[in-house]
């Protein structure tokens, strides 16, 4: 009995301090859930609407929208970079593929291309930011206004109505599985194998290295341009994603679509405690940070504030989050 | 200051400390990182309060300290970090918070600049009080603080590691203003590593170890021996460890090593060395070794490294080649300071914790257990942010880091800069294993003197970016080396 003890106190000890430890170590992100919780509560509070099934679908498209372009950024700023272009991009890609579902490309090729021309894009701001040696922030501001120009000359400056002949197309913004809309599945798988590369490749770690000391990594022979190139093609790569569902969600292909997604996204990513300063954060953090902004937006939405309105609280809020690091990073 | 004790959660920082100082003395404090010098003068300064013990100052006791009350008193601390305003001018600096007012309550400039004037004039020097502080070099920063103290009417002085940002004549500009303000009877606390200084210019020395006070003496009648057995609690000739080298077969060797500031160096290291560079600052040292080490790029007449046969091109080929630089700043070149000391031991070479190209964290875990193990890395956990290791244990992960990526030749730029002497002890013990166990062969750059001769079995001495003598073992002295260094030898001739 006495031996049974002396085995068993230990390991309770240790699974006692392991959970504290769990805990204490994800401070920042329990926090976060904690808010998270507390906002839902709040929102089921305040409005009936909030937890009927069809707002709460709602809500995850949203999360679903913001949260893959988010998933980009996330990769880019933890190599502390920035990517303006995110937007554009959308808008680009959005314009392209309507043309291309009305010309009747079959919808795989149109997939295919839309995907690959984001790619392309992410890839031009890496080359753009590695060898050219241009600031992140100047280099995809550049591209965000080229691209922006480019899909308003595309579309000669209005939307573009996807012709009918392509309604397999909007399966992807439409419809649904297992009760969730397609749009959420791919943001949960986005999500999953993002934080999969994160945690667990030699890529994922070069990215956090780059970030954390770009230097260090540098001389710890990583190769620092192909990893930087990488994020940034990533993050073309998921904004026109972020494109496809939206035009087969709206069958439209609207040339000013994702005016400011940028600036959502970098939100979401910072207020899921990923540091601009690199190094420091990650997916987990982007999905809660996505759920929040997008439960805050919805209920604002629900309680009937305006739009201009809104637009004030979220600027607040990304102040606020930014001020938060500020200060965790100085104690 | 008397029984000074002072305590945080945890620790006991100051036991009982007793420090005196009289009118016009020049007193050391020495002793390791985290003896307790630092706590004992932010006392001093007013920044920290102590628990127990009596402060008096020129006669009166002090029961409440401020900051601002201490410096009204007429103690003044310049730390490492010089506190200016680098866009300012010197003059501007000076009297930074307390600039003469007219009576229309703008600034006085007429006076700022005169007194700012008098009063650098009064240290013996010519600086132009206009010039924005930025323009100035760190010497006549450190001056430029010393004049702001003096015109606080500061009785005295502390000095914390000055030297660290010094270069040698610089110093000896300080330490003459040093006695020049002594003999008029300003007194100065003197903290600092480096045990030359502790007898250039101190009159007596305080030695501190774990938060007590080990010895005072007048600094005459102390030898650099007792000094350092004080500190440490040891004999120096313990500091560096009994080697038996046994030179083996070549690994490196690098003839005729040129770029922008390297002209034609010839180097090389065999299994089982450590081959010293020395030479002053700007020689070309750290410079040698980032270009064998691909960090910078040089065209070579002869290059071999275990059959890589021209210079690499990129760090990442030199640790594929099992080549590996510890570069001279260890917090921004070496080590990423916010991430776990797993992170930092993996990252160099990732596929050693991995299986089909996925991180096992049961592997990592193992990886960075081995290298804590064998390196003896002091830290609480593989989690710990390399942030909170000391600087000794921060050294040892950059090598683990590179011991990890299976490097033959480690190119090591200052092994112990920032790292205290028990520490130090601690590198020279696993600089020394590596060689003769592991028979890695390293090359380290040194500006201590003491080291290249307590450790290398050969040293190369470099000047203007050649590499102008080799001196082995037995003919390395520090008369030798110093005189390749300077190139006094060309003078004599």
């Amino acid at each position: 009995m006495a031996n049974d003890l002396g085995v068993s106190a230990p390991r309770v000890a240790t699974a006692r301090s392991g959970f504290f430890e769990f805990v204490r170590k994800r401070a920042g992100i329990s926090g976060l859930f904690v808010v998270l919780l507390l906002l839902a509560v709040t929102a089921s509070l305040i409005s009936d609407a909030f937890l009927n099934p069809f707002n709460l679908v709602n809500v995850l498209r949203q999360v679903a929208l913001y949260g893959i372009v988010s998933i980009g950024l996330t990769f880019v700023i933890l190599t502390a970079g920035i990517d303006l272009s995110v937007g554009s991009i959308v808008a680009v890609i959005s314009v392209l593929t309507a043309t291309m579902l009305n010309a009747g490309v079959p919808i795989p090729m149109v997939v295919l291309a839309g995907l690959g021309l984001g790619l392309m894009f992410g890839l031009i701001n890496g080359v753009g930011i590695t060898l050219v040696r241009i600031p992140p922030f100047i280099m995809t501001l550049g591209t965000m206004v080229m691209l922006r120009g480019l899909a308003l000359t595309l579309a000669d400056g209005r939307p573009i109505d996807v012709a009918s002949t392509a309604a397999d197309f909007s399966w992807i913004g439409r419809g649904s599985a297992l009760g969730l809309p397609i749009a959420v599945w791919i943001f949960i798988v986005v999500a999953l194998v993002s934080l999969f590369v994160l945690r667990f490749t030699p890529f994922g770690r070069n990215v956090y290295a780059v970030g954390s000391n770009a230097e260090a990594a540098h001389l710890s022979g990583i190769n620092v341009e192909l990893t930087k190139i990488g994020v940034y093609s990533l993050s073309g790569f998921l904004a026109a994603l972020t494109a496809l569902i939206f035009v087969s969600r709206l069958t439209v292909g609207e040339p000013t679509a994702g005016t400011g997604l940028e600036l959502e996204a970098i939100a979401i990513a910072v207020i899921g405690g990923t540091s601009l300063f690199g190094g420091q954060g990650g997916i987990v953090g982007t999905a809660i940070g996505a759920c929040i902004l997008a439960i805050l937006a919805n209920i604002m939405n629900l309680v009937g504030i305006s739009p201009f309105t809104q637009q004030i609280v979220k600027g607040a809020i990304i102040i606020i989050a930014v001020s938060m690091e500020v200060f965790r990073r100085r104690r | 200051m008397t029984n000074i004790t002072k305590r945080f959660p945890g620790v006991t920082a100051l036991d009982g400390v007793n420090i005196s100082l009289s009118r016009g003395e020049v007193l050391a404090l020495v002793g390791e990182n985290g003896a307790g010098k630092s706590t004992l003068m932010k006392i001093l300064a007013g920044a920290y309060r102590a628990d127990e013990g009596e402060i008096s100052l020129f006669g009166k006791t002090v029961s409440y300290t401020s900051p601002l009350l201490m410096m009204r008193m007429g103690v003044a601390i310049i730390y490492q970090e010089l506190l200016l305003a680098p866009h300012l001018t010197v003059a501007e600096n000076i009297y930074l918070g307390r600039l003469p007012r007219t009576p229309l309550g703008t600034v006085e400039w007429a006076k700022v600049r005169k007194d700012a004037a008098a009063i650098i004039n009064r240290l013996g020097f010519d600086i132009d009080v206009n010039a924005p502080v930025e323009t100035l070099s760190v010497a006549y920063r450190q001056i430029v603080e010393i004049a702001k103290a003096l015109s606080q009417n500061a009785r005295i002085l502390v000095l914390d590691e000055p030297s660290a940002v010094l270069g040698d004549a610089e110093l000896e500009k300080l330490f003459a203003i040093i006695r020049r303000l002594a003999a008029e009877g300003m007194s100065f606390i003197y903290i600092s590593h480096r045990l030359e200084e502790v007898f250039a210019i101190s009159d007596r020395t305080q030695v501190m170890r774990d938060g007590r006070v080990v010895g005072v003496k007048p600094t005459s009648e102390l030898t650099r021996n007792e000094l350092v057995r004080m500190m440490v609690g040891r004999e120096l000739s313990d500091v560096y460890p009994d080697r038996k080298p046994v030179a083996g077969k070549m690994l490196l060797e690098v003839q005729g090593l040129s770029n922008s500031i390297l002209k034609e160096a010839d180097i090389h290291v065999r299994e089982g060395e450590i081959v010293g560079v020395c030479g002053l600052a700007g020689a070309g040292r750290s410079e040698l070794l980032r270009a064998i080490a691909g960090a910078d790029s040089a065209q070579a007449r002869v290059f071999n490294s275990m059959g890589v046969r021209s210079p690499f091109r990129s760090p990442r080929r030199g640790l594929a080649r099992r080549v590996g630089l510890v570069p001279e700043d260890r917090r921004k070149q070496g080590l990423f300071v916010d991430q776990s000391v797993g992170f930092n031991i993996s990252i160099a070479k990732l596929s050693n914790a991995t299986s089909a190209g996925v991180i096992v964290g049961s592997k990592e875990r193992q990886l960075a257990a081995k290298y804590i193990a064998r390196l003896r890395i002091k830290t609480p956990s593989k989690e710990e942010i390399v942030g909170n290791l000391s600087g000794g244990n921060q050294q040892k992960c950059v090598l683990a880091k590179l011991l990890n990526a299976d490097c033959r030749v480690l190119l090591i730029d200052e092994p112990t800069r920032g790292v205290d002497i028990g520490a130090k002890r601690e590198i020279y013990q696993v600089l020394a294993e590596l060689a003769d166990r592991e028979k890695v062969g390293i090359i380290m750059v040194s500006s201590e003197l003491p080291e290249i001769l307590g450790l290398c079995d050969r040293t190369y001495v470099m000047r203007n970016g050649r590499v102008v003598q080799e001196l082995v073992r037995g003919a390395m002295t520090e008369e030798r080396i110093m005189m390749a260094a300077t190139g006094s030898d060309l003078a004599n001739a």
